[in-house]
């Protein structure tokens, strides 16, 4: 049987199709239908209900020092209200599970981690929880949403104190008023826009997502659903756990080499990424020439007909207006321009390598 | 949802209408382009291809999804609506103008539904 988030209700009564998903019900999308809300996003705001996910305290003397053992990434250099994205590899090299860290202070952290992943994630870092180290799941006492696009600022500041609202991307502020309730609000999200995603006790969710839909009435913002998450991730260029990175898939491959700092003493994994050396394959963006749209699993082939791939997700792209697919590619067939084809279902279809992302919004 | 009394369907959600010259459009129900969300690609069959009674013709995706359209009749493809090539989304704008194929020289027809009895099976199916 699965989970509902607080804000079920308030998904019914938008019309949200509602799917399984990770162990909850969630909406796929509203009737206003997936396209309309990918250009929402990209265009005025759109409004997530991302309860799902799971959050977890890690806190203790020794939390610095277990983090930069547990994750790739370099959690040194943070300050206070920083977050930093991270994989977290199992022994082998392959991905545990990604994630966002939230730095409190160098003996608190908030981990923000996928919702399929949680259990696993929770008996992973527990089997490596050193005695000065503490790990909290606070999952079930947090309603999160995501306000994302353009238009997130303005619709935020008519609920809350403009200047009090973290300004740098990737930087939150662990206590603020939204619409009278408390928050935690970082400068994040999973849509390649501007945005924020906002963490409240469990109850409040209804209120903070009413609040927020009324004030954005103007600006367009709309209620949107995992549909239009994963086309907006996928034009944004971002890899999704499970697709382009799972239990053996590694960060290298996966195109994240710039989270993997290989230079850190040691981290989980390390030995195993340094003995495999240069990854022959490496995550790869596909634009589709012919028609067609590669999915996941669909087997790439070079042009002499060789199988030297699979993709691991694809859509329509709403925004830039073609197919796109991310594939895992050996490195001589990663060049922008190569032509490719896809089996779509039996049918061979040709593609072009092209360079990540998709899309790119336009710099302030 | 809208399901008009001068045509048939079928239970995997195709409707069919009989033309003045004896042969038929099939196209996809309302429920269909309802439930398979905004549909961004179609891929048909070309006109003389053979069409079998409950095999797959023609593949509609929305965003998220890949979905076959099965084939009410065994016949021979008619004619095609190469509209749908460009603009898929015609199915979810207006789904019984928007036919997919035209079929003729029906050999044999599968069970159809009239909107009443559509109605209340896809009733059933929920």
């Amino acid at each position: 049987m699965e989970k509902k988030t607080a804000l079920y209700e308030n998904h019914l009564a938008a019309g949200g199709k509602m799917v399984p998903f990770a162990g909850y019900l969630m909406p796929v999308q509203y009737p206003t239908g997936v396209i309309a809300e990918h250009m929402a996003v990209r265009t005025a705001a759109g409004l997530f209900d991302v309860s799902h996910m799971g959050e977890l305290l890690i806190s203790g003397t020794g939390a610095l020092p277990f983090l930069q053992q547990l994750l790739t990434n370099n959690m040194e250099g943070m300050a206070n209200g920083d977050c930093r994205y991270s994989p977290m590899c199992n022994k082998a090299g392959g991905v545990v599970d990604d994630l966002i860290v939230y730095r409190y202070s160098q003996h608190l952290y908030l981990l923000v981690v996928n919702a399929a992943n949680l259990q696993k994630d929770i008996d992973w870092i527990k089997a490596h929880l050193p005695v000065d180290v503490d790990m909290t799941d606070n999952s079930g006492n947090i309603s999160e949403l995501a306000l994302q696009g353009p238009k997130a600022e303005a619709i935020l500041a008519k609920v809350a104190d403009k200047a009090a609202l973290p300004v740098k991307p990737y930087t939150f502020v662990g206590q603020m008023d939204v619409a009278g309730i408390e928050c935690i609000v970082s400068r994040t999200g999973y849509t390649g826009e501007d945005g924020f995603e906002l963490y409240c006790a469990t109850e409040n969710g209804p209120l903070l997502w009413d609040a927020l839909l009324a004030a954005g009435k103007e600006e367009g913002l709309i209620p949107c659903g995992l549909g239009a998450r994963d086309t907006l991730r996928l034009e944004a260029g971002m890899p999704l756990y499970g697709h382009e990175m799972d239990d053996v898939i590694t960060p290298r491959e996966a195109a994240l080499s710039f989270f993997v700092k290989m230079d850190k003493p040691d981290f989980i994994g390390k030995a195993a990424l340094e003995e495999k050396g240069e990854p022959a394959r490496r995550r790869t963006g596909l634009k589709m020439v012919g028609r067609g749209i590669a999915r996941e699993g669909c087997a790439v082939y070079s042009q002499n007909g060789e199988e030297i791939g699979v993709v691991t997700s694809g859509t329509q792209l709403p925004f830039v207006g073609y197919a796109g697919a991310m594939a895992l590619l050996p490195n001589q067939y990663r060049e922008p321009g190569t032509l490719v084809e896809v089996d779509v279902r039996g049918r061979r279809v040709e593609a072009e390598v092209i360079k990540l992302p998709f899309y790119r919004r336009a710099s302030k | 949802m809208n399901f008009p009394a001068n045509l048939k369907y079928t239970k995997s959600h195709e409707w069919l209408k009989k033309t003045a010259e004896g042969t038929v459009q099939i196209g996809l129900t309302d429920h269909a382009q309802n439930e398979l969300g905004d549909l961004v690609f179609v891929n048909l069959p070309s006109v003389g291809d053979a069409l079998t009674v409950g095999e797959s013709f023609a593949d509609v995706e929305s965003v998220k999804a890949v979905s076959d359209v099965f084939s009410p009749v065994t016949a021979v493809v008619a004619a095609v609506n190469e509209l749908l090539l460009d603009d898929p989304a015609m199915i979810n704008t207006d789904c019984y103008d928007a036919w997919l194929i035209e079929a003729e020289g029906i050999e044999l027809e599968d069970e159809l539904l009239n909107a009443e009895e559509y109605e209340a099976f896809i009733q059933e199916e929920a």
